[in-house]
């Protein structure tokens, strides 16, 4: 059967165009790669090669017709042993219906789930873990800064594991530009505890190659602040791969260093990225606040087979808290954990900010409120049944976070509660957060940018209906 | 027989191009410093039916982005098959690749099924994808081959990782990491270059230069007198090479490869090579002339070369037409399948996002 040649579409949104010229005749030879006619649309001129080769037995739409449809025939392509007579007389036979363009799959299945399930849109954002007892990992404890906590965490994970290995600026020979890798390149050598070249770029791209490979980088940057020279190679490469292979390159990799604000560095040292981060699936992002979070999540974001953020705070780093001793103990990604209790109104915080909602819960119980303050611990994904089972209980909730409000981690949560506990709330959601200003350096300044204790429980007691 | 390996070494020819076509195409051999033993009749068969198949894979790929079965960005790689072919002849089991968007040929050179790709161009879950990737976003652990990036210059580093991955392990296989005219302006090349030279890693870096970034040619875009030499500052070997002759880019590819596996650290392989079509479907190339693109069809097209080489060794025209009949069957159960495997179920929305279990 003569092969019908189609009007080609030259973009996705073509949907008709002019044939100008023919480059061929009727009886003509044509090869595979042949130009045969020149097709234009308002944006350009292209030309149509052959596919086939064969003898041009019939040209239907003649040179200079406007309009014609895509997928309309143009003409036809006799093979060897088929003659002009083989042509179907009718121009809207058979050939153009086999070549239906698109399926009608989606069209005729119901919408993706978003429509009938509204939790959905945030599917693979809230998914949280069965409960653990955390307790029992508590019965021996010894005192430790998150500092020397996380490094715990990585020696014991690159003691059991080979495919684990560190990366970044100062790591090895400086001992940690933090002084958190203290020890590692003497324990594992050069070949698993590697210094890097200042290139945020390129060692993230490097190591997100490796884990392709199926090795399991913690790539180390000094800070948070950096990494946005190496955000595409995160997002693109790291976050979207998996399912961009439809399963099949998964990538098992840490980013971690210290986040937010330090201490009268300005403004481009001076940031949380939490909201960045968590925004995008194909993440994790935790960001502990006690040390023995720190060393918990820090081990299980290791073994964790996708791409983890892992936000440090350096002004964490020296603060001594309680950690297990016991070997096997490890915290589930994705849990927040009630860190103190409370009726009268709930707090979320992560990171530093747990500290200061923590002294913001003692004053308010001065004054006779009850806060409950819950640390998020992980915020992509995002334990919301704890936040929600709070506001169950207090029926206000205020959030904490030292970055941005604008599109911040205390919108998510509010937008959330909102959607699943509205009629629990007795009061519009209060949100604490860094002034919508570049921080500044003056220490009046970056102290008024900053959010205080003051204004946490202030915010506290108007979801109170307190003055 | 000898044959003429035609690469050169950068440092030594600045910015030179190659020799005239009929020199290639010469019937007779020739001498030179770096000389290769012809490959058996069966090998250079070998390399025809490759090189077609991408051809024809491409062309069909063309035809089906016409018919509006093929969505979004479509780069074709007809012109430029050589480059792949000839250099996956000269790597063996284990060693990798990855690449930008223009990877249909890759995918295919390294042994992937047409049927996959094909299926995953039309969005169907027959694709390697499983139609979540499209065509510049496919990949296959069990053929080494790493994507299919979409992003100008994102592999670079990826290839990199995956060379101090070979290292981690205490293999000696190698990363090839394949890269374009365009890419080479990126910043994070050069960040890979460095640590590469730095730590030794084996890696092959393979520019194709096909003379067009998109629409901005290379004297428009890139300084300096030859890509090959885009890693003299950092101690990296390079060479121009013909990336139109597949038996010159197996020559060069072998000697970079064995640099590598010999612990040598990272190489760069200059491909001259030549892209027909636009830089998408919907570039209609106004930024060069019909003469330069014909020219190069003409006189210096890859499987005309080689086919004209194949009969002057002594194998007869029917043999070829046979596998010219074979590879035509196989591009056509391929758009066959990728036109009949089905959309993803509607369930496929929500997976792959994140691993699930440890």
């Amino acid at each position: 059967m003569p092969t019908p040649i189609l009007m080609p579409a030259l973009s996705p949104t073509m949907t008709e165009g002019n044939l100008a010229k023919w480059m061929v005749k009727e009886g003509d030879t044509v090869s595979a790669g042949d130009v045969i006619a020149e097709i234009e649309t308002d944006k350009a001129t292209m030309e149509v090669e052959a596919v086939d080769e064969g003898t041009v037995g019939k040209i239907v739409v003649s040179e200079g017709s406007e309009g014609v449809q895509v997928n309309a025939v143009i003409a036809y392509l006799l093979e060897e042993g088929e003659s002009a007579g083989d042509i179907p007389s009718d121009r809207g036979d058979a050939p153009a219906a086999q070549v239906e363009p698109q399926p009608t799959a989606s069209a005729a299945s119901p919408a993706p789930a978003a429509s009938a399930d509204p939790g959905s849109p945030l599917a693979t954002a809230t998914k949280v873990p069965e409960d653990i007892d955390e307790d029992r990992f508590f019965k021996e404890t010894t005192r430790q800064t998150v500092r020397e906590a996380l490094r715990d965490a990585m020696a014991e994970e690159m003691r059991g594991d080979e495919e684990v290995f560190l990366m970044g600026e100062e790591v090895a020979e400086y001992q940690g530009a933090y002084k958190v890798t203290q020890g590692l390149l003497d324990e594992f050598g050069a070949d698993r505890v590697i210094d890097t070249p200042i290139t945020e770029h390129g060692f993230a791209g490097l190591a997100v190659g490796a884990a392709f490979g199926k090795l399991k980088p913690i790539v180390e940057f000094m800070t948070f602040n950096f990494a946005m020279q190496a955000i595409d190679q995160i997002i693109n490469s790291a976050a979207k791969t998996l399912y961009m292979s439809g399963g099949q390159m998964g990538c098992p990799i840490v980013f971690r260093g210290p986040n937010g604000a330090a201490a009268r560095v300005a403004a481009q040292h001076s940031q949380c990225y939490a909201s960045w981060y968590a925004h995008c699936p194909g993440l994790k992002v935790i960001a502990p606040w006690s040390a023995a979070d720190a060393k918990g999540l820090l081990k299980a974001a290791i073994r964790d087979p996708n791409p983890v953020i892992f936000l440090e705070n350096e002004v964490l780093y020296g603060q001594s808290f309680d950690v297990p001793t016991d070997p096997d103990f490890v915290l589930p990604i994705g849990k927040a954990k009630v860190v103190r209790a409370g009726k009268d109104v709930t707090i979320t915080a992560f990171s530093i900010m747990v500290g200061k909602a923590l002294e913001a819960a003692d004053k308010l119980a001065e004054e006779g409120i009850e806060a409950e303050v819950i640390d998020l611990r992980t915020i992509r994904p995002l334990d919301i049944q704890t936040i929600v089972r709070s506001v169950e209980k207090t029926n206000r909730l205020v959030t904490v976070e030292e970055g941005w409000a604008y599109s911040g981690i205390g919108s998510e949560i509010a937008s959330q509660v909102m959607e699943i506990a509205f009629d629990h709330l007795d009061a519009p959601v209060g949100r604490v957060a860094g002034a919508d200003v570049p921080m500044p350096y003056a220490a009046n300044l970056e102290k008024l940018a900053l959010p205080q204790v003051e204004n946490i429980a202030a915010a506290a007691k108007a979801a109170c209906y307190r003055a | 027989m000898a044959r003429a390996a035609t690469t050169k070494s950068a440092s030594n020819n600045s910015g030179a191009t190659k020799k005239p076509a009929a020199k290639r195409t010469s019937r007779t051999a020739r001498s030179a410093t770096a000389t290769k033993a012809m490959p058996s009749k069966d090998e250079l068969i070998g390399y025809y039916r490759g090189m077609l198949v991408i051809r024809r894979f491409e062309e069909k790929a063309g035809q089906l982005y016409g018919m509006g079965l093929i969505g979004g960005f479509c780069h074709l790689y007809i012109g430029q098959e050589a480059v792949v072919v000839g250099m996956q002849a000269a790597i063996g089991e284990g060693d990798t690749v990855v690449t930008s968007y223009r990877d249909h040929g890759h995918m295919l050179a390294c042994g992937m099924e047409a049927r996959g790709v094909m299926a995953e161009l039309t969005g169907r879950i027959g694709g390697y994808s499983k139609g979540k990737g499209g065509s510049m976003h496919m990949f296959s652990r069990e053929k080494n081959f790493y994507g299919g990036h979409g992003i100008v210059g994102a592999q670079v580093p990826i290839g990199t990782g995956l060379g101090f991955n070979h290292r981690y392990r205490k293999t000696d296989r190698v990363s090839l990491t394949y890269l374009g005219d365009g890419a080479v302006n990126q910043g994070q090349v050069y960040e890979s270059f460095n640590m590469a030279a730095l730590w030794k890693l084996p890696v092959i870096f393979i520019i194709e230069n096909n003379k067009y970034a998109m629409g901005t040619s290379q004297h428009r875009a890139a300084a300096g007198p030859s890509l090959a030499q885009r890693g003299h500052a950092y101690g990296i070997p390079g060479e121009e090479v013909d990336g139109m002759d597949v038996l010159a880019v197996k020559a060069a590819g072998e000697k970079a490869v064995k640099h590598c596996r010999e612990g040598k650290g990272p190489f760069i392989l200059e491909m001259k090579t030549y892209r027909y079509r636009g830089h998408s479907m919907s570039d209609p190339a106004k930024y060069r002339t019909k003469e330069e693109v014909n020219k190069m069809r003409q006189e210096h097209d890859p499987i005309d070369t080689l086919r004209r080489l194949v009969l002057d060794q002594g194998v007869d025209e029917d043999t070829l037409k046979k596998v010219d009949r074979e590879v035509k069957d196989l591009i056509t159960d391929a758009a066959d399948f990728a036109q009949q495997s089905p959309e993803p179920d509607v369930e496929e929305l929500w997976t792959d996002v994140l691993v699930e279990a440890h």
